[in-house]
């Protein structure tokens, strides 16, 4: 890995390893050994939650972690401002080792540069919606009237003004985790930190959530890291992803690298399982066919059926409807010009060709530069129907709105 | 062959563990009875010179406030009854030792409660001495009582705030333990001190649960002041103890009576406390 850019760096982990359990020792020579997260299990009764990971947050950024459940993605964030002590490995911000600070400077730490939101909000039922915003700079000791100030502010940013006075039980589940998001804004802090913090929002607002995160971020550009297990999620908002199994990073790049060039099965897999363009087949968007010429047709007959259905190419079948080809209208034009009465060499073999059950995903790269439809063909070679760039390009959209 | 093993002289030790405590700390015991004394004077003459009837509206109102009008008038037909019934004055003493012994009782159960929540090995230690404290005859606490702090309310009250003491620490333990932990982790990711979780989040949160073991301190409070007649505290106790020696049940039963309308007038208005009405709509 080349960092281009070393001063941009917000937090620098290194090493950073996680033993749930009594000997840890004992569960690190192990994986010093190569083995792995079940072995280690099994053999020593420790969990290895994470496992020599590797990363750089960059200043600014929105960088996204994501992994199946288990995958050691709540305990990683949370080994940043040590809710989780790491067992070893350094976690440096602003020249600060985390890991190796005393209890006080934590403290110091945490204010300064973290604030969270968490996925089941974990808003205080006894502050009222502005209390609760308040509260990390309550903790920090700043005084009431600009702290007032700073949690008004946050509580517009994320369009609940009005509801200071209310109590979270009051508010949706939607709500209530903009209070989160705000009490985490309010706080000024340098890093904020997400776990899942929308998991629990159903789909719609979900999509608001994500949409306002990113309008937020883009203004404020605040050091974000944020947890999900949706790649959905995760491509839609993250500048950069790094991707978790088994408590090590399988891959870490932006959200494209991860699409196209899926580093292992693993990742392949969490993006194929995503990918809703992969669930279209070439039969959700195929078109009945307007016209088609036969191999027996002479030029004059094919150019006919062209200029009625408006077409400047055709495809060819025989008696059967097997497909035989394509002709271009200029090649037609041509041999009616110079009184041929067949088409036979004009038929061309450069088209697209696919069955019905081809994913959509794999259509789009199909179109050549003679935009030719794509001809679905059965299993016999049968023409069944064409597709046109267009309903492909329509469907695709229809699957990213998902 | 009999095997003779002498008995264990547990009395005895204790007895002269007592013996020593008495002679030799006799100071700090008189200058604790001459403040508790002096605090049950203060009170109980404050809620005499107080009118019947002045008492008997800020109590009513007291009702009315915390729970509702109905407790209000409750209170005023009890109170009024009592008033009735001449037992006025015991009616006053026993509230006041109530309400002192509470007070002492909640003011040492908290900083207990509140260590056996946050360290696992008080806990362990303090939960057998509850429950040593709680199932010891109530009436045990009143004989060491009397050589430290003689005959009277004093003695009363030790007896009383031991007695009394052990569901406040409890609740207070249970509350703060019940805390859910991601509230606490919250409050940890802000960078909160220990103080700052203990005083802003754990204890408001746990409160309704402390009221319910404050509730249970008051309602053990009661019944021990009124045993505490046997060793002189005055007040409703010293009635019915008086009917018993004369052989009047009448009497006995009137006195029965006015403890009765203390307790739930006490139960229902710390009850009410325990259950905060929102505040917002
Ligand atoms: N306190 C703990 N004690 C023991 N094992 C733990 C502890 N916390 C987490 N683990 C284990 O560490 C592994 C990683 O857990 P973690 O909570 O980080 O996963 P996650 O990726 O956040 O999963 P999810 O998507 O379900 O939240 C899991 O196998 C889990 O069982
Ligand atoms: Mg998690």
């Amino acid at each position: 890995m080349t960092e281009t850019d070393e001063t941009n760096i917000k937090i620098q982990v290194r090493g950073l390893s996680k033993v749930f359990g009594s000997q840890p020792k004992k569960a690190l020579e192990l994986r010093n050994q190569g083995k792995k997260r079940p072995e280690i299990l099994e053999k020593t009764g420790q969990t290895l939650g994470l496992s020599n990971i590797d990363f750089d947050v960059r200043e600014g950024e929105l960088l996204v972690i994501m992994g199946l459940s288990g995958s050691g993605k709540s305990t990683l964030i949370r080994c940043l401002n040590r809710l989780i002590e790491p067992t070893e490995g350094d976690i440096v911000i602003d020249g600060q080792n985390i890991p190796k600070l005393s209890e006080k400077e934590l403290l110091e730490c945490r204010r300064r540069h973290f604030s969270m939101v968490f996925q089941n909000f974990a808003l205080f039922p006894h502050k009222t919606v502005q209390e609760n915003a308040e509260y990390g700079l309550e903790v920090r000791g700043v005084e009431k009237k600009s702290r007032v100030e700073s949690a008004r502010n946050s509580l517009k940013q994320v369009g609940l003004d009005g509801w200071e006075d209310a109590y979270p039980s009051q508010l949706s589940g939607g709500m209530q985790q903009r209070v989160g998001l705000a009490r985490a804004l309010a706080n000024d802090s340098t890093v904020m930190l997400m776990d899942e913090a929308f998991s629990a929002l159903d789909p719609l607002i979900r999509k608001d959530m994500q949409q306002e995160l990113i309008e937020l971020q883009h203004r404020m550009k605040k050091t974000t890291i944020f947890i999900t297990h949706d790649l959905d999620e995760a491509i839609s908002i993250g500048d950069r992803i790094i991707l978790l199994k088994d408590g090590e990073v399988v891959q870490m790049g932006t959200p494209e690298d991860i699409l196209t060039r899926p580093a292992d099965d693993y990742v392949a897999r969490f993006v194929e399982g995503v990918d809703m363009s992969r669930i279209f087949t070439a039969n959700s968007a195929m078109r009945s066919v307007r016209a088609t010429a036969r191999d027996s047709d002479g030029p004059r007959t094919v150019l006919r059926k062209m200029s009625e259905h408006g077409l400047d190419s055709i495809y060819v079948i025989d008696r059967d409807r097997t497909l035989l080809g394509i002709v271009s209208v200029d090649d037609v034009d041509a041999a009616a010009k110079a009184g041929k009465d067949t088409i036979n060499e004009l038929i061309q073999n450069d088209f697209p060709k696919a069955g019905p059950d081809e994913p959509m995903n794999n259509l789009f790269a199909m179109f050549n530069e003679k935009s030719y439809p794509i001809a679905i063909v059965d299993d016999n070679q049968r023409l069944l129907g064409v597709v046109v760039k267009g309903a492909v390009l329509e469907k695709l959209a229809e699957a990213g709105e998902h | 062959m009999a095997i003779d093993i002498p008995r264990i002289p547990l009395g005895d030790g204790i007895e002269g563990g007592l013996d020593f405590l008495t002679s030799h700390y006799s100071n700090v015991t008189r200058g604790i009875s001459s403040v508790t004394q002096t605090g049950i004077s203060a009170l109980n003459d404050g809620l005499m010179w107080l009118p019947e009837w002045a008492l008997m509206a800020i109590i009513a109102l007291i009702c009315w406030r915390v729970a509702n009008l109905r407790l209000g008038i409750g209170a005023v037909l009890g109170l009024a009854l009592i008033w009735n019934l001449e037992l006025w004055n015991p009616m006053i003493e026993t509230l006041t030792l109530v309400v002192i012994a509470t007070a002492v009782a909640v003011v040492i159960a908290l900083p207990f409660g509140v260590l056996a929540a946050i360290s696992d090995r008080f806990y362990s230690v303090i939960m057998p001495v509850l429950d040593f404290m709680q199932t010891m005859p109530a009436f045990v606490y009143l004989i060491p009582a009397i050589p430290f702090f003689g005959i009277g309310s004093v003695s009363a009250i030790f007896a009383t705030v031991i007695f009394s003491m052990p569901p406040a620490i409890r609740f207070t333990t249970l509350g703060i333990r019940q805390v859910p932990n991601d509230l606490i982790e919250a409050a940890d990711a802000f960078g909160a001190t220990r103080t700052q979780k203990l005083i802003k989040i754990q204890f408001p949160l746990s409160l309704p649960t402390i009221m319910a073991g404050i509730n249970q301190t008051i309602m053990l409070a009661l019944s021990m002041v009124v045993i505490a007649a046997m060793i002189g505290a005055d007040g409703l106790g010293s009635e019915v103890w008086r009917a018993i020696q004369r052989l009047r049940p009448g009497d006995g039963f009137e006195a029965g009576i006015a403890v009765v309308i203390l307790a739930m007038l006490l139960d229902r208005i710390t009850q009410a406390l325990r259950k905060p009405k929102k505040k917002a709509s």
